[in-house]
């Protein structure tokens, strides 16, 4: 039986007096690739926020690795391995690109303030670690190049994979995409599923992503949930998705 | 206490809670659409009382129209301040608007010491303001039932042009989804304008009220009360109009009888509004009456 | 030759001849001119204190003058000999247990600079976890706070009357030396990842709490060191003075340096300094507009104010038409001074530069 990662149960929002995610059950197993579809507005954005702890849930728990993570604040969630990137990407604007990676890296850095201040030679060891780290894995998203320049100089799509190293560079168990094909090209979005694909197993990762390209969606998905108005309104793999009638009509909408 | 003093104390601090809550009620409506804390709107309140003296004493225009006019010219300035200054950084970080409204404040207050010197000017209280009245022992001076008489005409008016005015409408529209008014169709730069209008004319009610009650006024004069008002809209519950005048008799109340209660306190009365607000912040940062603000990710 | 090599030399070679100006100043400077010297030096700690809390890490912190007033008075205070002391408290006997103390500068200083970061956690802890505007309200009205409260405790700060006679003990060699000091210090934060970090909740709260930075824990630690900074500096602008009161401290003193670090540039630790040392000369170079003269026939009258007025109009202008200011986010290199002048041929290139 494969281990159960992140389970959401009964997961509600309510901002004063809309419901935008309402009783959403989900359980995502480790290492599997978990897909969040559904028509705009459908609160999946709003479910990533309260799994990542941005809001707070109105009702319902999160519970990651075991640990009920409804109430924590999102970098304490972030340090028991919840990452995630933006669907408007949230690169730091004024920093270079790999200063973006490096500041994920500054919690398990470990470093005080004072050998900071004092450049003593334990500090020097870890900041060249870290920038080692960091250099390692802009390699992998092929941005090694692009190191010394400004993170918002970069391309759209080079944005995106940097916001994917970025959340890599906190070591997560779960990974959260919001959106990663956006504004891509089929080519492109090609590129990106085996580079999902690829770092998933590169970093034994779990991921769970929001995307509106089915193409990406049905083709690297191993269990989707298909949301609407905040509702669950179906659970499957792929192809039940596909075929089931209800998921066809909330996209195509009935009369 | 004396029954008599306490009710001394009360119509004090009643008609300075008016003019707190005309001037807050300025800061309340510029955050409420902008988001912005205008820290020039206490320069534009002592401006007003310059304005008005100068149609007094030096055109020797009667005192009303003299007053009006204060109003108005107080009103366009702070359209013309916004435009000026405000405006052009519509798009830029909200620090560098802040900066600006600083820079504006800090212009007018050295403006102000340049042109009218730093020595305090007399402010004329017209005899309507100055009868004075014996309530069994009581005098209290026909100025301290003017101010909230009059603050209260001017906040029906307030209300009225908020809620049943097609801009008053608009003015709604925009302090709830800037974007999405701009959207609809509405003239965003208009209805700011039309704000800051009514902003700076309402602080100008409040200034020359206030320049009657406390007859010496300096370039200085808007520093502290400006400060103190925007602390009232924030206790009441910024962006609120309905907060910012709950908030301005809180404090005008409160500072009074503070004094009154505690005389030995007297020299902390510039502090009440500080540790109010530190209070408030700790307490209910919403303010008194005030909804949460989230920002959408 | 190796750029490495090259700029340690630069660097060691401007630091001699900085020491070496420091030296012979007063050899060709009159007093005047080295008590701006002073007096730049004491705006550089203040500006880029202040540049670290509103310039990089993004908090609208108006409390500096606050800040200012309890390095400034503890500094006082604990420098003063029991003697002046006593001269000073002829309307009120001061506090017994503060008249005997006397202690020497450093550990004023650093009195000073704690007791203000102390006050900084008392503030910045309700306050920091709110919206930002908050912060500005606070921080103004905090510093309006302790004005009042060191308006009336007469027993410990003389009220009113203020304090005279603070021994003047510093020269260039203590207020530039603090500041190099200040500056190293800041500059050293800045280039760590605690560094990162605050830059990161200066472009983008949201994305750096999911980075697993806790956002009030670094925001708090940025404005506390900041407010650490100001209460030296305050501590140290009340030696060059040797007089403070109460009222020097209103929340308009904050404005000053908000204006050098935004004409310097939010951001740009090289900016803070430029900036606080130009427009510390400047400020004293334009007092000639405030007195009378005479071109000739002409006699312009001077206006008293002016000063101020004009400062505050390069504020806007700079906030309105040039906001990056002096340097914007960048910093002083070398290398951008080597290619300036057109040498950047001769510096080799190096395979991975940091």
């Amino acid at each position: 039986m494969e281990k159960t990662i992140l389970k959401t149960k009964d997961l509600t929002m309510i901002f004063g007096g809309l419901t935008a995610v309402s009783k959403l059950n989900l359980d995502i197993k480790e290492n599997q690739i978990y897909g969040l579809i559904g028509p705009n507005g459908a609160g999946k954005t709003t479910a990533f926020n309260m799994i990542t702890g941005v809001y707070m849930p109105t009702e319902g728990e999160v519970v990651f690795d075991g640990v009920d993570i409804s109430k924590y604040k999102p970098n304490k969630i972030t340090n028991l391995g919840v990452a995630r990137t933006f669907q408007n990407i949230r690169l730091f604007s004024t920093m270079t690109v790999i200063e973006n990676v490096m500041v994920a890296r500054h919690l398990r850095m470990g470093a005080n303030l004072p050998e900071a201040i004092l450049r003593l030679p334990s500090y020097k060891k870890k900041h060249q670690e870290s920038y080692d780290e960091a250099m390692e894995l802009l390699k992998k998203v092929d941005l090694e190049k692009e190191a010394g320049e400004l993170a918002t100089s970069l391309p759209y799509g080079k944005q995106r994979r940097l916001e994917i190293a970025r959340a890599l560079a906190t070591t997560p168990k779960l990974l959260l995409l919001d959106e990663p094909a956006a504004g891509m090209n089929p080519q492109e979005s090609i590129e990106l599923m085996n580079f999902i694909a690829k770092i998933r197993d590169q970093f034994s990762l779990t991921i769970l992503m929001i995307e509106h390209h089915m193409q990406v969606v049905m083709g690297i998905c191993e269990k989707i949930t298909v949301l609407d108005y905040g509702q669950s309104i179906a659970i499957g793999n792929p192809e039940e998705i596909q075929n089931n009638q209800r998921v066809i009509e909330a996209y195509l909408g009935v009369e | 206490m004396t029954i008599d003093a306490f009710l001394q104390h009360l119509a004090n601090g009643i008609s300075l809670g008016s003019l707190y809550a005309l001037i807050a009620i300025g800061y309340t409506m510029v955050y409420g659409i902008l988001r912005l804390i205008n820290f020039a709107h206490g320069e534009i309140f002592m401006l007003s009382t310059y304005v008005a003296l100068y149609g007094v004493a030096l055109f020797t225009l009667p005192w009303q129209l003299a007053f009006l006019l204060a109003i108005l010219i107080t009103g366009l300035m702070g359209v013309l301040i916004e435009k000026a200054a405000y405006s052009p950084l519509r798009e830029s970080p909200k620090m560098s608007v802040l900066i600006s409204a600083i820079g504006i404040s800090f212009f007018l207050q050295n403006l102000g010491l340049v042109i009218f010197t730093g020595r305090p000017k007399t402010f004329p209280r017209p005899d309507f303001f100055a009868k004075m009245y014996d309530f069994g022992g009581i005098k209290i001076m026909s100025l301290t039932f003017v101010i909230p008489i009059v603050a209260a005409i001017f906040l029906g008016i307030l209300v009225f042009l908020v809620n049943k005015t097609k801009m008053g409408m608009a003015m709604r529209a925009v302090s709830k989804d800037f974007e999405t008014a701009r959207l609809m169709g509405i003239d965003v730069d208009k209805v700011i304008s039309y704000t800051f209008f009514i902003g700076s004319a309402l602080a100008a009610v409040g200034g020359i009220m206030w320049g009657m009650k406390f007859p010496r006024i300096d370039p200085l004069l808007g520093l502290l009360p400006g400060l103190k008002c925007f602390i009232a809209a924030v206790v009441g519950g910024i962006g609120s109009i309905t907060g910012a005048v709950i908030g301005g008799f809180f404090l005008g109340l409160g500072e009074i009888m503070l004094v009154a209660f505690f005389p030995e306190f007297s020299g902390y009365r510039d502090a009440f509004a500080f540790v109010l607000l530190i209070i408030i912040l700790l307490v209910k940062p919403t303010g008194i009456i005030g909804e949460k603000m989230t920002e959408k990710v | 030759m190796e750029y490495s090599k090259l700029k340690k030399i630069l660097t060691i070679s401007s630091f001699f001849l900085l020491i070496a100006l420091i030296y012979f100043a007063p050899n060709f400077l009159n007093d005047y001119a080295i008590r701006i010297l002073n007096l730049s030096a004491i705006y550089v700690i203040l500006a880029v204190s202040l540049n670290l809390t509103n310039g990089f890490t993004g908090l609208f912190s108006l409390g500096h003058a606050g800040f200012m007033s309890i390095g400034a008075y503890t500094t006082a205070l604990l420098l003063m000999t029991e003697k002046t002391k006593i001269m000073n408290f002829y309307m009120y006997d001061i506090w017994p247990p503060l008249q005997g103390i006397t202690l020497h500068l450093i550990p004023s200083l650093l009195m000073g600079g704690t007791l203000a970061a102390i006050f900084a956690v008392v503030i910045g802890a309700p306050t920091l976890k709110l919206r930002g505007d908050y912060l500005a309200i606070a921080t103004l009205g905090f510093g309006e706070i302790i004005r009042v409260i060191f308006t009336n405790s007469h027993s410990i700060t003389n009220g009113a009357l203020g304090l005279k006679g603070i021994p003047g003990v510093t020269n260039l060699w203590w207020n530039w030396g603090i500041a190099a000091l200040v500056i190293l210090i800041v500059k050293n934060i800045l280039d760590s990842s605690y560094g990162f970090a605050f830059k990161a909740i200066r472009d983008d709260e949201i994305a750096a709490e999911s980075m697993g930075i806790n956002i009030f824990k670094y925001k708090l630690m940025s404005f506390v060191i900041s407010a650490f900074f100001a209460g030296i500096g305050g501590g140290l602008l009340a030696v060059l003075l040797s007089t403070i009161d109460p009222i020097m401290f209103r929340f308009v003193f904050t404005y000053q340096f908000l204006m050098i670090v935004v004409i310097g540039g939010l951001g740009s630790l090289t900016g803070s300094v430029i900036s606080g040392i130009f427009i510390t000369i400047m400020m004293e170079v334009l007092r000639f507009v405030e007195q009378p003269m005479n071109l000739g026939p002409i006699a312009i009258p001077g206006i008293p104010g002016m000063r101020m007025v004009i400062y505050s109009l390069i504020l806007l202008f700079v906030i309105l038409f040039y906001q990056k200011g002096i340097m914007g986010t960048n910093e002083f290199s070398w290398k951008w001074i080597i290619k300036k002048i057109g040498l950047g041929k001769f510096i080799k290139k190096e395979a991975a530069e940091q």
